[in-house]
């Protein structure tokens, strides 16, 4: 073996066992110290980063979690509480049960229904034609039709219907993350409870309008007349603005508002077919079967 | 060499199709819906109920703030109802709804034609009677004369601009308003001087005007401190900053306002108003509105009262034609495509264009070839390309830094955009999320 060679490797290997040591020194030095917990925590969690929690992705969930001394105001909605479950039990902290939620679409004018009136030529989001004017047709309140909630969702939980124009929410994947509630301009998609086999009653309308302008712009509108508010039993519709609201967490799904409304404006969804009392045999449209 | 501004601009075709139109007044409507938003600020407050009678020139409407404006009625009649009305800017607002009887004009208006070029009145006073008129920039803006004329403390005006531009194509209300009306316009703008307590105004006209810029030449000789200036035709000349940049060769800094380099701009319109109103008592109830358009029989110069529905302006223009595509209120780089024929004329309505369908249409959306146009064109020195994909991908905070308020919505941009992209729609979308979260972080 010549000399060079030796040199050669014995500078090369120091060089290499003074660099590992100056990397030891440095990391250990400058170790983040992170609570193991928060890798635990993390682990439980969907992580879908979706920010329906309010925070900045899952990790940052967790980092509140394990600081936090009660889970008062810390819940994943798309874990639910199978999750928060685990993750209380893994940090000694008690669960807070929340009613599994999921959002609706409280518009039902679809081109049948809501004639246009004139024409949107711009860039194609609700944004800008929401930036611009009130809409297509004559209902400055409902949905626009461009489709803005669609691209949020992270769960492929929404898309809009090329028949009725109109956004419909797969409830077996909403995580009622909230992201399609923000996107919205008009605000028409609403958080409500989650019902058993994913029933929904509700006001497919947002027109604050009077009835009759209302009725004028489209067919299926809320006219504010209240006869919904009257046969409830359970106290959970209230007419404001001349808009009907239907409180989920106080309805019992049981029907009587959708057969007594005038303009078929109260949806119910997953239902099988009510017997339809004679003063209420109007067409009624389900927009599932469109 | 005639002046112009530095940055950016376009040149629309003109199409002044109303340029020798004399103004005339068309018939009188049968109701008028009077908006109480009218202007920059916030809704007067209605002082009127139902079954109230009215004369020309009744207060109906009462400032509500310090940025607000008052509101008089343009004809006379019986209140009909205080409703919410579908206005031209796409939504529904609330108006004064007046049945119109005869034309009987509140008694302390001052209705002869004689020219009255003294006042006793002093600066502050100037300024009062020009807050009770109602008066609020007649370009378009319609942000209360009043408080333009009172420069905060600390910024004094050194000079005063009279924007006598009218760069928008097929609009001419101002041009005629300078024709037939300068001797007005001249005592106006000598009220605004006093006003400002500057000794300098110039009135900047376009250069496709020569009528308007010899006639107020020649009576700007009567009047001290006065001269007009001839400018370059070019879009979007009449924007302040540009109007500024041109006549005195100062830049308006990102951000401030024309007094921040001792100018003050007013539309010849709003100089109109305001002799109007000092000398004549006359509160601002009417003004000159171009309807126009190829293929409309009669396009004219009409002094129309405010509140009177577009449609009754479009039957007395000849009636809508068969091939009529869009409606727009304002110029068709700037205005905007009303819904509905019912809409009422407002203070800030300059013109109403009845464009055929064979011009109204959008050209197909191709990607960006990153040609550099649209920054050429830009009035303000930005860049519209980056803008429009800022707002596209909604990164706000780089939208701000890039300097996205400071767009005026000329539209140069979208004109000259061989993509047909939509240039406008994202930058107007950016503009109000970024002054949202902007208004958020004060609180």
């Amino acid at each position: 073996m010549s000399d060079t060679l030796i040199y050669t490797v014995l500078v090369i290997s120091t060089i290499g066992i003074i660099s590992a040591l100056i990397l030891y020194y440095v990391s250990q030095k400058f170790k983040v110290f992170e609570d193991p917990r928060i890798d635990i925590v993390e682990a439980i969690l969907p992580g879908a980063n979706c920010g329906g929690c309010g925070l900045a992705g899952c990790r940052a969930f967790a980092e509140a979690c394990v600081n936090a001394n009660e889970l008062k105001n810390l819940f994943c909605t798309v874990g639910g509480n199978e999750s928060m479950d685990s993750v209380a039990t893994s940090l000694g902290l008690t669960a807070i049960f929340k009613a599994p939620r999921t959002a609706v679409v409280r518009c039902n004018g679809t081109c049948a229904h809501r004639p246009k009136t004139s024409q949107f030529d711009g860039a194609s989001t609700c944004a800008i034609e929401f930036s611009l004017y009130s809409g297509e047709s004559d209902c400055s309140f409902g949905c626009l039709g461009l489709g803005d909630c669609v691209p949020v969702c992270n769960f492929d939980a929404i898309h809009l219907n090329s028949v009725t124009g109109l956004p419909e929410i797969t409830d077996e994947k909403c995580t009622a993350c909230g992201a399609c509630v923000e996107a919205c301009p008009k605000m028409i998609i609403e958080l409500r409870k989650q019902m058993p086999k994913f029933r929904k009653i509700y006001v497919a309308c947002m027109n604050k309008e009077k009835g009759g302008i209302a009725k004028k712009a489209c067919e299926v509108a809320c006219i504010g007349c209240g006869k919904c508010e009257k046969v409830c039993e359970f106290d959970a519709i209230q007419i404001t603005n001349n808009l009907a609201f239907i409180d989920s967490e106080k309805c019992k799904l049981c029907r009587k508002c959708v057969s007594v409304c005038p303009t078929n404006s109260i949806l119910e969804t997953n239902f099988p077919p009510q017997k339809i009392k004679p003063e209420a045999a109007t067409e009624k449209y389900n927009p599932i079967e469109a | 060499m005639l002046k112009t501004f530095k940055l950016g601009g376009v040149h629309p075709k003109e199409n002044k199709l109303t340029a020798d139109k004399k103004i005339i007044q068309p018939p009188m409507p049968k109701t008028v819906s009077i908006a109480v938003a009218q202007h920059i600020g916030s809704p007067a407050t209605v002082i009127v109920k139902k079954g109230d009678q009215v004369k020309v020139g009744t207060h109906v409407a009462n400032s509500s703030g310090f940025v607000s404006s008052n509101i008089h009625s343009s004809v006379s009649g019986t209140v009909v109802r205080i409703d919410d009305v579908m206005m031209p800017s796409g939504y529904k607002k609330t108006a004064v709804i007046i049945d119109v009887e005869n034309d009987e004009w509140d008694e302390s208006i001052d209705r002869t034609p004689d020219l009255i070029t003294e006042t006793p009145l002093d600066a502050k006073a100037i300024i009062q009677k020009i807050l009770e008129a109602g008066i609020v920039g007649l370009g378009g803006a319609t942000f209360p004369t009043n408080i333009k004329l009172s420069p905060p403390p600390g910024m004094k005006a050194e000079i005063l601009l009279i924007n006598g531009v009218e760069c928008e194509p097929y609009l001419t209300a101002d041009h005629r308003l300078m024709i037939e009306k300068g001797d007005e316009v001249m005592v106006g703008t000598s009220l605004l001087m006093k006003a400002l307590n500057v000794s300098k105004a110039v009135i900047g006209i376009e250069n496709n005007k020569p009528d308007a810029i010899k006639n107020l030449t020649q009576l700007a000789r009567k009047y001290k401190g006065i001269e007009v200036c001839a400018l370059q035709v070019k879009y979007p000349q009449g924007g302040e900053k540009q109007l500024i940049n041109a006549i005195t060769g100062k830049e308006v800094p990102s951000g401030q306002l024309p007094i921040s380099v001792g100018a003050v701009v007013d539309n010849v319109g709003t100089a109109f108003a305001v002799y109007e109103a000092v000398m004549k008592n006359k509160p601002l109830f009417e003004r000159v509105v171009t309807v126009t358009g190829k293929g409309l029989k009669s396009p004219s110069n009409f002094l129309v009262r405010i509140g009177t529905p577009v449609k009754d302006l479009i039957e007395a223009a000849g009636g809508l034609p068969e091939s009529t595509g869009k409606v727009i209120n304002g110029g068709p780089m700037m205005g905007k495509a009303i819904t509905t024929l019912d809409v009422p004329v407002q203070k800030g309505t300059s013109g109403i264009l009845v464009m055929p369908e064979s011009e109204s249409f959008r050209s197909e959306e191709k990607p960006c070839i990153r040609c550099g146009k649209c920054i050429s064109a830009c009035p303000m020195g930005l860049e519209p390309y980056l803008l429009m994909t800022l707002s596209a991908k909604k990164i706000w905070d780089r939208s701000e830094t890039s300097h996205i308020l400071d767009c005026m919505e000329c539209g140069s941009c979208a004109y000259t955009c061989p993509s047909s992209r939509p240039l406008l729609d994202f930058i107007r979308l950016g503009k109000s999320t970024v002054s949202k979260i902007i208004r958020s972080r004060k609180q």
